[in-house]
């Protein structure tokens, strides 16, 4: 390559030009990639710390099996999946608007930057998704020698290990009339409320199918924690993203680019957006693979 | 294209022209493809290795370490092409990729502690063993009572 000979002639550390041949905001940005890089690399080591420390750790595929509009069917990585190459797509779409920027394609530029936001945005909406119907999630869990219907949330894990119909059925006869009602509701959609509410705790546990409702243990109350902080901080990366790309979509509708004579903001942009995409890869890696 | 606003920057990138470029991002987007449908698939067989009665351990950890090896192949290509990192120059690119070495270290070293810290307190922390053991794992014989005396009171 005739630029790698030229490189090595240069005397870059002379002074009147970049030693690292990179204009002062992209290599900035690239720094600030590298510190996000160790924040991230942090957070995730962290979580693997405190998972090694368990003797227990629920299998993702138990917890991510749920998809829009499926209702109960197991679908184990399903939708995490479809974010992943939604993702993965904005990522080709701001390469291409870069490669446009650089041939001072303004509506290319244009075209290809509002594509990533809309993937950007379909991503937080799935992630919101997700999100939504892991905390408001109904899990029966047995808690303290009774039967308690928990989400997944920060204070609280309902993925802990299966318990046996013997213990299970011994537990019922423990639980809150309330918690029976709602357990049976489960079980059989047929009957209403105030049929259900009728019914004694024996009659109760008689409707409820023990078997179909996978009575957990309580898992590891870390998990929450981790898993919302973890790929929250992605989110807002995503969202920062987004807001940096619309910024970017109105300076080019603008003009402003086109009268500095040069894309290369949209450069720096597409940095960012990229590393978002690479932190995904891990993120996905860390909760939902392995 | 010249950038007179950067006098600083010495050698501009060349840049390809579009049916090269094309056919790289193409492949490269099919690439990133290809590995994440291996890996989904790798996923769901440990998710069926865990549903059977005894999961071999090895095969799992095997499948789980070869997950690892292909997201940090995606990395590669994520940042190399789209990234463009593989076309600054050398010096450019060790200031950002050896400091990022410091994570090998890291992640040994935590993983390593946390794995010691579950061992310890099995050890010496018994309650901590019984309550978070799984089932499958304790001594066969004997199959997990409810905590009984726990609840009553």
């Amino acid at each position: 390559m005739a630029t790698t000979a030229t490189a090595h002639q240069t005397k870059w550390w002379s002074g009147g030009k970049s030693p690292f041949n990179m204009e002062y905001g992209k290599l900035m940005m690239w720094y600030f990639l590298m510190s996000d890089a160790f924040t991230f690399g942090a957070f995730l080591i962290s979580y693997g710390s405190i998972r090694f420390s368990q003797n227990f750790w629920p299998d993702p595929n138990v917890v991510f099996n749920a998809f829009p509009g499926a209702g109960h069917a197991n679908l184990p990585l399903a939708f995490v999946s479809v974010m992943t190459f939604i993702l993965i797509i904005s990522s080709v779409t701001m390469v291409l608007a870069v490669h446009a920027g650089h041939k001072g394609d303004k509506q290319g530029v244009i075209k290809w930057l509002a594509w990533t936001i809309v993937g950007g945005l379909a991503f937080l909406g799935c992630q919101a998704w997700e999100w939504h119907h892991l905390i408001t999630g109904e899990h029966a869990v047995l808690v303290d020698g009774q039967i308690d219907i928990i989400g997944q949330t920060t204070g609280g894990n309902p993925w802990g290990d299966l318990v046996s119909h013997d213990a299970a059925l011994a537990a019922l006869q423990k639980t809150p009339h309330e918690t029976l009602i709602s357990l049976a509701h489960q079980s059989n959609h047929a009957l209403t409320h105030e049929q259900l509410a009728a019914m004694t705790d024996q009659q109760l546990i008689k409707e409820i199918k023990l078997d179909e409702l996978h009575i957990r243990e309580k898992g590891p109350i870390a998990f929450g924690g981790y898993f919302y902080g973890i790929t929250g901080f992605h989110g807002f990366h995503v969202f920062s993203g987004v807001i940096i790309n619309i910024v970017m979509l109105l300076m080019t509708k603008k003009n402003v680019f086109q009268n500095r004579g040069h894309y290369l903001m949209i450069e720096k942009a597409g940095l960012y957006w990229h590393f978002v995409d690479l932190v995904w890869v891990f993120v996905f890696l860390c909760f939902y693979l392995i | 294209m010249q950038h007179p606003a950067f006098e600083e920057v010495t050698i501009h990138h060349e840049h390809t022209d579009d049916a090269t470029f094309k056919k790289k991002v193409r492949k490269t987007t099919i690439l990133l493809s290809v590995i994440t449908v291996i890996e989904l698939g790798i996923g769901l067989l440990i998710y069926t290795m865990h549903k059977g009665e005894n999961p071999n351990e090895l095969l799992v950890l095997m499948f789980k370490g070869m997950v690892c090896i292909l997201t940090l192949a995606k990395a590669y290509y994520i940042v190399s092409v789209f990234m463009h990192l593989g076309d600054e120059i050398r010096n450019m690119i060790m200031t950002i990729v050896v400091p990022l070495l410091l994570f090998i270290w890291f992640i040994t070293a935590f993983i390593w502690d946390g794995n010691s810290y579950k061992n310890l307190r099995n050890t010496y922390d018994k309650h901590f063993q019984e309550t978070t053991m799984p089932a499958k794992h304790q001594h066969k014989e004997e199959t997990k009572p409810v905590e009984k005396p726990a609840g009553k009171e």
